[in-house]
């Protein structure tokens, strides 16, 4: 029944955001032949034959009723710029896009969950200072910043990685490190606090006092249950992360969707950007959901109340 | 009263000497970076009312026999291609840059606060359209909506600080609504309702005051937050081109010369992330303070 009741909301949800991503570009002031043909050299004649071929000179309901269809279907519409279907072009560089992301989770929950858990068991001790230490830089840095600082360490002085492109391993290694420790400094701040939180109730206590060692104490029931808050955050980081290569994909003049999307913008591409945003927002209530549906595994108390 | 306070205090302080002693060298060592944050804060936001007072040279002046220098005595923060002194144009572009921060946190704090003590306080139908809506709203990352309502509107310091605070509207919406919940439902607020208060009078006088204070963490934290989402924006190329570019922007063109002259992008995001660092260890304190359960830490 919660499952059944958490995949109906996140359709809805999904639902919502395409009418919001339509909503968004067609109240906002222009429209794309301004961009595709100059007004000076093209007569009026051209520019209505331009808007009715891309049926921009329709009423908003034929528009959006058209749009609604098309999405539904899967056709993205194609881009203004070479006519390519927005979907394959997604397609085509989701995969980059996907492995950096990973990869970016991977070093934040790394990094997070062992800084965080060490800081809270060594309270105020010099691992609990760094773990802070890299908590608030994490989340204060820039990631245009931290990349371009890791490129001129890692690439222009010491020669260990590349500074740009997408082939090879090491070519990901800057980028998702970038990215990763922005996600790593909310995770140590989460998991840090959660702990701290569980670590001060009563049932520690009890469990102490029941004879358990202290590693059974901690690492089997204080992080437990400190997991829990610390999920649903990498859930969200993980969206996050998708739209954080916006900006890393451009630093690290990288291929995926988060470069097709700023290129697209620049270009006033707007099929492109209405299917990179609804790709994107589709892929985090995916990845929400997962992690809703996690917290039975987790948490019996989930499974228990729903 | 204040004699009792007193003789506990020693009372707690001879039991637990050598506890107390650690807790003081703690809370002075935390206070220490608490303070530097404020200055590092009160140094920038100088920067931005009163550039002409702390910058060397003018932002727009060419040094035309100091192109390209790195960081010496002369030019701290190093000069650029144009031989411009990149310290004078890092103080002179906090304004833009500073102005995008608070801007938009007050434009989306306030949007975001209404729409949340709007649903939480009517509840019903009301508070189900709105929250159905916030959600759709936090299905597509915040720099992403923050970029398409940019993109779409142009260049535009305006259309940044808007889009910035749109972007930050379902967060403040949700804990406003969360918190005047949980407000809503104490004693005291049955109390006023049976002396007979209108819904209105109530809701100003007793549920919007109790409310404020996690709006307004969230704003101090949120003030970091924009500051990085908009000068991401001005990196992306949407910012705003002018003679005094702000941080975003200065970083953006100084990435051309990365091989040469490393310093031209350093600085602008020291800066950056200076700021938001000392606003976020203040908004930590902050929060921290309404939770007492964390005041210890």
């Amino acid at each position: 029944m919660f499952i059944a009741q958490r995949i109906l909301s996140s359709l809805l949800v999904i639902a919502g955001s395409l009418v919001l991503v339509f909503a968004i570009l067609y109240v906002l002031p222009g429209d794309p032949t301004d961009n595709m043909i100059d007004p000076s050299v093209a007569t009026a004649e051209q520019i209505a034959s331009l808007k009715q071929q891309l049926g921009v000179d329709q009423p908003f309901y034929i528009q959006f009723t058209r749009y609604i269809n098309d999405m539904v279907r899967g056709d993205f519409g194609s881009s203004l710029l070479n006519s390519e279907p927005v979907l394959d072009k997604i397609l085509e560089h989701f995969p980059a896009t996907l492995a950096l992301t990973a990869a970016s989770a991977l070093v934040s929950v790394t990094i997070g969950l062992v800084l965080g858990v060490l800081s809270a068991i060594h309270r105020n001790g010099p691992i609990d200072f760094i773990a802070r230490l890299v908590g608030l830089f994490g989340i204060s840095m820039p990631t245009f910043w931290s990349g371009i600082l890791l490129i001129v360490l890692f690439s222009l002085q010491l020669g260990w990685f590349p500074a740009m492109g997408s082939d090879g391993w090491k070519t990901i290694v800057l980028p998702a490190l970038t990215l990763g420790i922005v996600g790593a400094g909310f995770i140590v701040r989460m998991v840090r606090s959660s702990m701290l939180d569980i670590i001060d109730e009563h049932f520690m206590l009890t469990l102490r006092s029941k004879g358990l060692s202290e590693r059974a104490v901690m690492y089997k029931h204080a992080l437990r249950n400190a997991l829990i808050p610390a999920v649903t955050m990498i859930g969200m980081l993980i969206g996050e992360m998708l739209a954080g290569t916006v900006v890393i994909e451009t630093v690290f003049s990288r291929q995926g969707i988060g470069r097709i999307i700023g290129d697209a913008l620049m270009a006033k591409d707007l099929p492109v950007v209405q299917g990179v945003i609804f790709f994107t927002a589709v892929i985090y209530v995916l990845v929400n959901l997962l992690v809703d549906l996690s917290y039975s595994v987790i948490d019996p108390r989930v499974r228990r109340s729903a | 009263m204040r004699e009792a306070a007193t003789a506990s205090t020693i009372r707690y302080k001879r039991s637990g000497r050598r506890f107390a002693a650690i807790r003081f060298k703690q809370v002075t060592a935390n206070n220490l970076f608490l303070l530097a944050a404020a200055v590092i804060i009160l140094f920038i936001a100088a920067c931005a009312v009163v550039p002409s007072f702390i910058a060397p040279y003018s932002p727009t002046e060419m040094l035309t026999d100091s192109i390209m220098q790195p960081p010496s005595a002369a030019h701290p923060f190093g000069t650029d291609y144009f031989g411009r002194d990149i310290f004078s144009v890092v103080v002179y572009g906090s304004r833009d840059s500073l102005f995008i921060g608070f801007a938009s946190v007050l434009v989306g704090g306030l949007a975001g606060g209404a729409i949340g003590a709007l649903s939480g306080y009517a509840g019903g139908w009301i508070d189900a359209v709105l929250m159905r809506f916030n959600d759709i709203l936090m299905t597509i990352p915040g720099i992403l909506l923050a970029l398409a309502i940019a993109g779409a509107l142009g260049k535009s310091l305006f259309n940044i600080v808007l889009a910035v605070a749109v972007a930050s509207i379902p967060g403040y919406a949700r804990i406003m609504r969360s918190q005047i919940m949980s407000i809503k439902g104490r004693t005291f607020i049955l109390a006023s309702q049976a002396a007979g208060a209108s819904p209105l009078h109530i809701f100003w006088k007793h549920v919007l005051p109790n409310s404020l204070s996690p709006l307004l963490v969230m704003a101090t934290i949120g003030i970091g937050t924009s500051i990085l989402t908009g000068s991401g924006l001005s990196f992306l190329g949407l910012g705003v081109l002018k003679e005094v570019p702000d941080w975003g922007t200065l970083l953006s063109q100084g990435r051309g010369y990365l091989t040469v002259a490393w310093w031209i992008c350093t600085f602008p995001g020291l800066a950056i992330t200076m700021f938001v660092l000392s606003v976020n260890m203040i908004g930590d304190r902050l929060r921290d303070q309404l939770d007492p359960k964390k005041s210890a830490r």
